[in-house]
């Protein structure tokens, strides 16, 4: 605040102090936002839950286009934005919010086990994004070999669970590290390239992945391996409950641990942004020359968000190799990738919120129209080209940084 | 020894076949404004770029004050304290003016990755120490910058993205700064307030000293203390500006033989 006065009276010839803020009307707007998020999390769950129950096509239509209604309306009242706004200035409280709204939805489908593998794919999905988004949307590395660190998190999780008596949650750990080493190995090529031939060297490395898993013996070969169900901090996730006489499936509490997985991911794609770091992989991604001449090493940034993006892409991985209970090349696939960067593009490059949506779009619905067979593909298709052809930032782009709200808060 | 002069003894830079810079020396003391002038492809951005470690010269020594610059990476002669502007606006103009301010600031900032993740308060409160001194610094050029720091930098026009560009140079406390050709898409009133902007700025700390490109020959006039002539990569000529639009070999370098 001092600072503004001093800049104020340097500047322009005028002396008067900035008219004195009411309190309350800062209070309010900052209320404002916070109910902005809310309502955009809840309409975001009831959608959520709408797609999952629903089974007619025409219900599942109505409810998409409802949808698709009232995010329009919220962009044009401007409620997104300040629900973006809110996740902006306070990113743990944004966080909660979901945490909230998301365990809500995971207690009204309890019972179900389809619904719960849906909504934790979705999360584990979207986890995955959030490392490329630090790639892909800060550093501007393309990596199209998602799915393969994502596999490589998941085999490990597979080998230690079975081989060791390794604590599981120090083996999702273990996934992540070793995502990040094997990724390592793709430096050099990559430092050493550019634009697209840095992707064609991530997506030669993905496919080179996946056939080596289908011919290794050890992990498996085409069949993959079994993981066995995971006990995380002492709870075995492997059998359901029971909770006031009602059956609870086996896959609440993997809902739960995909849920915290998001979301510790996507607060590290948050901190990593809103941060000096954050200002060098942007610098190295815009401009890599002016970077240098400042100081700001390019190598030093890529190697940092490569390396930190592909351990929480295994570390998403492992958890889903988890949920799934087994593991196989079919998941490590050139089109697994595509589908992780087609989350990241439809989202927003560079959004964590963006991907989770997309995340929900590019999971469910292709599961939820199933009945209309081949047609389905053609249908999402021309949905995807619909969203960038209106909107060619993603669903929801990212946001410009503002480091002005550090200062504002007390 | 504290003393920031920057020696550059013959040196050489070549690109394949072609000799960009020849045995080019030049010493620059600090608090100096010496400008550098030349026919188009003579070699002076070339220079700035061995000076900044973007090019990788042949051979000679560069020193400053008691640091060897010669081949070494441009973070490194960055931190030593050089810093330059472009012929080519080169803002990230999506990005908010403080974010592009905090890419000058880079070695005075907290850039490890265990502070960013694990001690946010502490690395978010040197964020925040810095937007007090970004924006005085821009106030200095222009208040209205300094009141907009969280606009994107492509909404700014010409002269103000080059006013950023400039605050972006100077942020990170340099004892030398390279201009190269701040004129470059501004009318001539605009390149002078900017000059005049940039020299009121050295008043203040006088240890600074300035490298000049510019075509604009009034603004050598009025600004430098000293000028030095390249042409086809070698010194033609060195001293003050009268002198040195009176030598006829600088003449001929401009005008063409007959002159």
């Amino acid at each position: 605040m001092n600072h503004q006065l001093s800049a104020r009276k340097v500047g322009k010839a005028d002396w008067r102090l900035p008219a004195p803020q009411p309190l309350a009307s800062r209070a309010s707007r900052s209320d404002r936002r916070a109910g902005a998020f809310f309502m955009v999390a809840v309409a975001g769950v009831l959608v959520l839950a709408c797609i999952l129950a629903l089974e007619s096509e025409l219900a599942l239509a109505g409810t998409l286009v409802a949808a698709g209604g009232l995010w329009w309306w919220g962009l044009r009242a401007g409620i997104i934005a300040e629900a973006g706004a809110f996740s902006d200035r306070r990113p743990w409280a944004a966080r909660l919010v979901v945490a909230g709204a998301a365990t809500v939805l995971l207690i009204a489908f309890h019972g179900e086990h389809y619904a719960l593998l849906m909504i934790s794919t979705v999360l584990l999905f979207a986890a995955a994004c959030a490392g490329i988004n630090i790639q892909t949307g800060l550093t501007g590395l393309a990596n199209f070999a998602g799915a393969a660190f994502f596999a490589c998190g998941g085999y490990t999780l597979a080998v230690l669970a079975k081989s060791t008596a390794l604590p599981h949650f120090l083996a999702i750990l273990a996934g992540g590290v070793v995502a990040a080493a094997i990724g390592a190995v793709l430096l050099l090529p990559v430092l050493r390239t550019r634009g697209y031939y840095s992707a064609l060297v991530t997506i030669a490395f993905g496919i080179l992945c996946s056939s080596f898993l289908q011919v290794n013996e050890q992990l498996g070969g085409a069949q993959g391996l079994q993981v066995p169900p995971l006990t995380i901090l002492g709870w075995d996730m492997g059998s359901g409950f029971e909770v006031a006489g009602r059956e609870v499936s086996f896959y609440f509490a993997y809902g739960l641990l995909a849920l915290a997985v998001f979301l510790l991911s996507s607060l590290v794609a948050h901190a990593i942004e809103w941060s000096a770091i954050g200002v060098n992989l942007d610098a190295t991604r815009s401009d890599e020359l002016v970077g240098s001449t400042f100081g700001i090493n390019p190598q030093r940034w890529k190697i940092t968000a490569f390396l930190l993006g592909n351990f929480l892409i295994g570390i998403a991985g492992a958890v889903y190799a988890g949920l799934t209970n087994f593991v196989s090349p079919a998941g490590a696939t050139f089109e697994q990738s595509l589908l992780l960067i087609s989350i990241v593009i439809l989202g927003g490059i560079g959004n964590s919120w963006g991907s989770l949506i997309a995340a929900v779009l590019v999971i469910l619905l292709p599961e939820k129209l199933h009945s209309l067979q081949e047609y389905r593909v053609l249908i999402f298709s021309v949905f995807v080209v619909a969203v960038l052809l209106f909107r060619p930032k993603g669903l929801v782009p990212r946001r410009m940084r503002d480091f002005s709200v550090m200062e504002k808060r007390p | 020894m504290n003393d920031r002069t920057l020696v550059c003894s013959d040196v050489t830079m070549r690109f394949g076949g072609l000799v960009a810079l020849d045995a080019f020396s030049l010493e620059v003391r600090p608090g100096e404004v010496v400008g550098l002038l030349g026919p188009n492809g003579s070699g002076k951005t070339t220079f700035f770029n061995v000076v900044t470690g973007l090019y990788k010269p042949v051979s000679g020594a560069i020193r400053f004050g008691d640091k060897d610059l010669f081949r070494k990476a441009p973070s490194e002669i960055n931190h030593a304290g050089i810093a330059r502007s472009f012929q080519r606006c080169r803002l990230m103009l999506e990005l908010s003016v403080f974010d592009n301010l905090l890419v000058g600031a880079h070695n005075r900032l907290p850039n490890g990755l265990f502070g960013t993740l694990f001690a946010r308060k502490a690395a978010q409160r040197s964020l925040a120490a810095f937007m007090g001194a970004a924006r005085d610094l821009c106030a200095r050029f222009n208040p209205y910058i300094a009141d907009h720091l969280f606009e994107p930098a492509g909404r700014f026009n010409m002269i103000d993205r080059r006013r950023i560009e400039l605050c972006r140079a100077l942020l990170g406390e340099p004892r030398l700064l390279l201009l190269d050709e701040p004129s470059a898409g501004m009318t001539h009133d605009e390149t002078f307030r900017l000059m005049d902007d940039v020299t009121g700025f050295q008043r203040e700390s006088p240890e600074l000293s300035i490298v000049l490109i510019e075509h604009e020959m009034q603004v050598i006039e009025r600004v430098s203390q000293r000028c030095v002539v390249l042409n086809f990569g070698r010194k033609i000529c060195e001293g003050s500006y009268r002198t040195v639009i009176a030598d006829p070999q600088v003449r001929k370098a401009y005008l063409g033989e007959d002159a």
